[in-house]
């Protein structure tokens, strides 16, 4: 298969996920069987992943960040079950660190009563981390060792199985959880202005006249802008973490392959994968803590109250 | 670069780690978090006392061991006064001894040379009546010549 590998092929193996979904009946697969009836199986090929449409799931994005939030849970819940009020040591004076750190932060950005914000800016800023740290591990050894595992388990063609480390790399990751925080805005806007609230905010704002024969024209422009700035909250946070970590993981693959032009190509690549994995890290941190602090923004938008706008201003 | 049911798993996902976050992490931590704050306050609140009554105590203290001062100073004025009474009173008995001793001395003194001039009186009254006697060859009646020879020792 290696001859096969071409610079292009080295590049797309490393950006599918290991997709396992349904294919339909009469599907001629990659290596030209006809499947007779519709079957739920692990993609071959992009090709085949993509033609499993909509009900197909990235087992390596769930795995690993299903993973990493059980490591995050277990290790943060072993040091809040061992803390003590005494002199804290070791791992949970590291713990402690984070979680003030992230208690400044929310109670800076974050001024109303809501028990659930602090825990959930921390578990996004530790979470996102720990998937983007993912970012930092040399692009071939995990998929390698994965595809060569799974190959002299089940015969399948190292070549064919496809492994991506990186779950903040996979836009259904990062979109997912933006969407998750939209739902949580819509449920706190809801709850705290009421439904003829969240709908008053969308419709009466930001142009509003104060008589209601003119505001009631009014109110298709501004559910138009409000509507749009609605909807590019959740999209720009998942897109952001997404593009910055899906850059980042591509300079690494090319320059993976630069390891492969040479000795200078070697050396070189040495050198520009240190420089850039140095950089990295601090990329990673800040896109973990750029979606915390937006999450948290976004719930305080969403129970701040329209007369405290009208003070604001 | 497909959208799929990865998006509605990731999500679920993130639900599932906020919410044990939010059950079971937090507020263990946090309340671990604030009773250490909790005791650091109380325990700096009770140094500063601490200091306070170290101080308190010090200024006491100096003003005990001034009044202390005071109080000795004054006793060994009082004793220093009362030793120099002492020594003037016993200045006084002793002069006052030395001059009754003296007086007493002196009237002895007198006594005895009164006692001289009796004796030496009679005795010459004696020697005088003797040395007559011899002279006149004659005894001369005592009781008779007894008023001349006392007139003659008065004179002596």
């Amino acid at each position: 298969m290696a001859a096969e590998q071409t610079a292009t092929g080295y590049i797309q193996h490393h950006l599918q996920n290991l997709a396992y979904g349904k294919l339909p009946a009469g599907y001629t697969r990659t290596d030209g069987t006809v499947l007779s009836e519709s079957t739920w199986t692990i993609a071959h090929s992009s090709q085949e992943a993509a033609d499993m449409g909509f009900w197909a799931v990235h087992l390596d994005t769930l795995g690993w960040s299903i993973g990493l939030g059980l490591i995050f849970c277990f290790l943060f819940a072993r040091a809040a079950k061992k803390a003590t009020a005494g002199v804290p040591t070791g791992f949970q004076s590291f713990v402690e660190v984070i979680v003030d750190f992230i208690d400044k932060t929310v109670k800076d950005t974050f001024p109303h009563r809501n028990s659930m914000v602090a825990p959930m800016a921390l578990t996004i800023f530790v979470w996102v981390f720990l998937m983007n740290l993912m970012d930092l591990i040399p692009v071939d050894w995990l998929p390698l060792a994965f595809a060569h595992g799974t190959s002299a388990l089940t015969g399948a063609d190292p070549h064919h199985v496809y492994f991506k480390v990186v779950p903040t790399t996979d836009l259904n990751a990062t979109l997912g959880m933006a969407l998750a925080v939209f739902a949580l805005m819509i449920f706190f806007s809801v709850k705290e202005k009421g439904l003829m609230g969240f709908v008053k905010e969308l419709t009466l704002h930001p142009f509003h006249s104060g008589k209601w024969y003119v505001d009631i024209f009014l109110i298709p422009f501004n559910f138009l802008l409000e509507a749009v700035s609605l909807i590019a909250k959740p999209v720009s946070l998942g897109l952001r973490l997404f593009g910055n970590l899906y850059a980042g993981e591509m300079i690494f693959i090319l320059i993976a392959i630069v390891f492969g032009v040479g000795v200078l190509g070697f050396i070189g690549a040495s050198f520009l994968q240190m420089g850039w994995a140095i950089f990295h890290i601090l990329v990673i941190t800040l896109q973990a803590f750029v979606f915390m602090v937006l999450t948290t923004v976004y719930m305080a938008m969403a129970h701040d109250r329209e007369e405290e706008h009208a003070h604001d201003q | 670069m497909n959208i799929n049911l990865t998006l509605i798993g990731q999500s679920i996902t993130f639900f599932a780690f906020v919410w044990f976050c939010w059950k079971y992490v937090w507020p263990a931590l946090l309340g671990v978090m604030q009773e250490r704050e909790q005791k650091i306050a109380t325990g700096l609140q009770e140094a500063e006392r601490a200091e306070k009554d170290l101080e308190l105590a010090q200024r006491k203290a100096a003003e005990q061991l001034k009044e202390a001062k005071a109080q000795a100073a004054e006793i060994i004025d009082g004793a220093n006064k009362r030793a120099n009474q002492i020594v003037d009173e016993a200045k006084e008995a002793a002069r006052s001894e030395g001059d009754r001793l003296k007086a007493a001395a002196q009237a002895e003194i007198e006594q005895e040379v009164n006692r001289a001039k009796e004796q030496l009186r009679t005795r010459v009254a004696a020697l005088s009546v003797a040395g007559a006697e011899k002279i006149l060859s004659i005894n001369i009646d005592a009781k008779a010549h007894d008023d001349m020879i006392e007139k003659l020792a008065a004179e002596l």
